[in-house]
């Protein structure tokens, strides 16, 4: 019996992320522009470093409560009303966690028994369907589509519902599309829900990277608040995606079990990360706003440039992606990044990464200069003319 | 569009109207007309490159000179800060709060020829009761801009 046999089968399962295959292709390759990064290009700002090494200097090294810092907790809960106008309460419904990822398993761990269901609108972020499938669940992917602009619906929604369905698992603004959900179409699936009796989960890590309207958060609609957990974190607004910290905030009885799971296996999110997120919340909202205007320029740019390539795009109006369609050029995601990348050395992500549904589409993030962008969009209209 | 129009071009002057059009959601020709009126109502003042001369040639020094001067009827400052800030010599000149008046930056091509313009040209005009003249030794940042960014992109390639 081989090493890899005595691995658990649930473990097995689990088909590697798509992400990683193309990751160690472009990571041998030199002068490539990349496009593929989902993070932002901007460092954390400076008074966010500064305020972590001063609570260092001050000696702040040590464990914290398990729900975090009560004074980030505070901030967090004054931020959400502020932003979201839902009120938690600092001390039985928010937990700080190791970025929204452990967040997201811990909220599948604390709420699925075997054999549950969660709705999984897809293209998606890569860690959902495998967050649920390693709690034990089955995730029930709900492709979307160009043609409503990848936004979920609850048409769609209803014909893949079971009475095994436990919960649904929404993230929007979405990466990788950039989708965003107005707040009528958001109150339709909390209708559904409320239907149906599900929980819902939801991530709104790109909602400060909102660019037409205003981001509607999924538990401020009616009834919602407490059938929801609202996930949220400080690696896209804030650039500290390294720092790994994030939060969830729900019902006592949802934020309880999720602590209890947490407290023997992370015990807490890093002191010097929460320390930094005091910072981020007190005083970062104008770097924040200036990060998002400069995004939006960019977003223009993208858009407009893949057009005039001739490759269909929707407008994207959040996060910081854009998702051109290639099917045109009669390539899969795969075959087309592979090629560009030899032919061009611009580096994108497959689209089927982010599930079956990304299929004929490729990810690019546009958290790069506006000058990396332009070359980019250069060459991608070379490579694609060369096609035919 | 006039507030972000100038954020983008405080950051780089070379984006064409095209370019920008495209950032802004707006016509080339809006554009255009719009830095035009800028450029006339001398919001946009100058375009301006920023050089790290060191790298070149070191042979320049610059001296920031605290001035305390005795405001005149009718003009207070004016008429000495125009005085001053009229030498080719002087680079920027401000007005200030507290235990001096002016702050008056100079560059020269030595020490020397700094100290000659101090003690023949701006201590000998009418009104000016003293300076202080300080040399710098180490520019870190200038209009915003650090002068030698060892910051590096550390990001992976690929990421989620």
């Amino acid at each position: 019996m081989s090493w890899a046999d005595r691995i658990s089968p649930a473990v097995k399962a689990i088909p590697p992320s798509g992400i990683r295959r193309f990751f160690d292709i472009v990571a041998e390759m030199k002068g490539v522009i990349s496009l593929g990064v989902g993070e932002p290009d901007f460092i954390t700002p400076w008074h966010i470093r500064e305020s972590c090494v001063y609570g260092l200097q001050r000696g702040y090294t040590a464990y914290t409560s398990n729900y975090g810092l009560l004074e980030l907790r505070e901030e967090i809960a004054r931020v959400t009303q502020k932003d979201c106008g839902v009120t938690y309460d600092p001390r039985k419904e928010i937990l700080v966690t190791v970025g929204v990822s452990e967040a997201l398993d811990l909220a599948m761990r604390a709420i699925l028994s075997p054999g549950d269901e969660v709705l999984v609108p897809e293209p998606c972020y890569v860690s959902y369907k495998a967050c649920v499938t390693l709690a034990g669940g089955v995730p029930v992917p709900v492709p979307t589509h160009i043609e409503n602009e990848f936004r979920v619906t609850v048409d769609q929604l209803e014909r893949l519902v079971t009475p095994r369905t436990k919960a649904l698992l929404i993230g929007y603004p979405n990466n990788p599309t950039g989708a965003i959900l107005t707040r009528s179409e958001l109150a339709a699936i909390a209708a559904f829900a409320a239907k149906h009796d599900l929980i819902v989960i939801s991530d709104e890590i790109y909602a400060n990277l909102t660019y037409e309207g205003a981001h509607t958060c999924f538990s401020s609609l009616p009834g919602m608040r407490d059938r929801t957990i609202l996930l949220n974190g400080f690696s896209k607004a804030y650039a500290m995606t390294g720092w790994r910290i994030g939060y969830a905030m729900s019902n006592p009885d949802f934020i309880g079990a999720m602590t209890k799971i947490h407290q023997f296996t992370m015990l807490c999110a890093p002191i010097t990360a929460q320390v930094a997120a005091i910072e981020a919340l007190r005083h970062g909202e104008s770097n924040m706003q200036k990060m998002v205007s400069e995004y939006n320029c960019r977003r223009r740019l993208m858009l407009e440039g893949f057009r005039e390539i001739g490759l269909e795009c929707f407008e994207p109006k959040g996060a910081f992606y854009i998702f051109p369609s290639i099917a045109k050029t009669g390539l899969t995601s795969l075959e087309f990044a592979e090629q560009l990348l030899m032919a061009e050395k611009v580096a994108l992500v497959p689209g089927d990464a982010f599930g079956e549904s990304g299929q004929g589409y490729v990810r690019c993030s546009y958290a790069s200069s506006a000058a990396n962008l332009s070359e980019a969009l250069e060459r991608i209209g070379r490579f694609v003319k060369k096609l035919g | 569009m006039t507030k972000e129009l100038l954020q983008l071009l405080e950051k780089d002057h070379s984006l064409s109207p095209a370019q920008l059009a495209v950032m802004l959601g707006r016509t080339e020709a809006e554009v255009a007309a719009e830095i035009r009126r800028l450029e006339n109502e001398k919001v946009i003042v100058k375009y301006h490159t920023i050089i790290n001369w060191e790298k070149v040639c070191a042979d320049t020094v610059t001296a920031v000179i605290d001035v305390k001067i005795t405001p005149q009827r009718e003009v207070g400052f004016d008429a000495i800060a125009e005085r001053i800030y009229r030498f080719p010599e002087v680079k920027s000149l401000y007005l200030m709060s507290g235990a001096y008046d002016l702050s008056v930056t100079v560059e020269g091509r030595n020490l020397k020829e700094v100290a000659r313009f101090v003690a023949t040209k701006l201590a000998t005009i009418e009104g000016v009761i003293s300076t202080t003249t300080h040399f710098m030794l180490k520019k870190y940042k200038d209009a915003g801009v650090i002068i030698d960014d060892r910051e590096q992109d550390h990001r992976l390639v690929i990421t989620p």
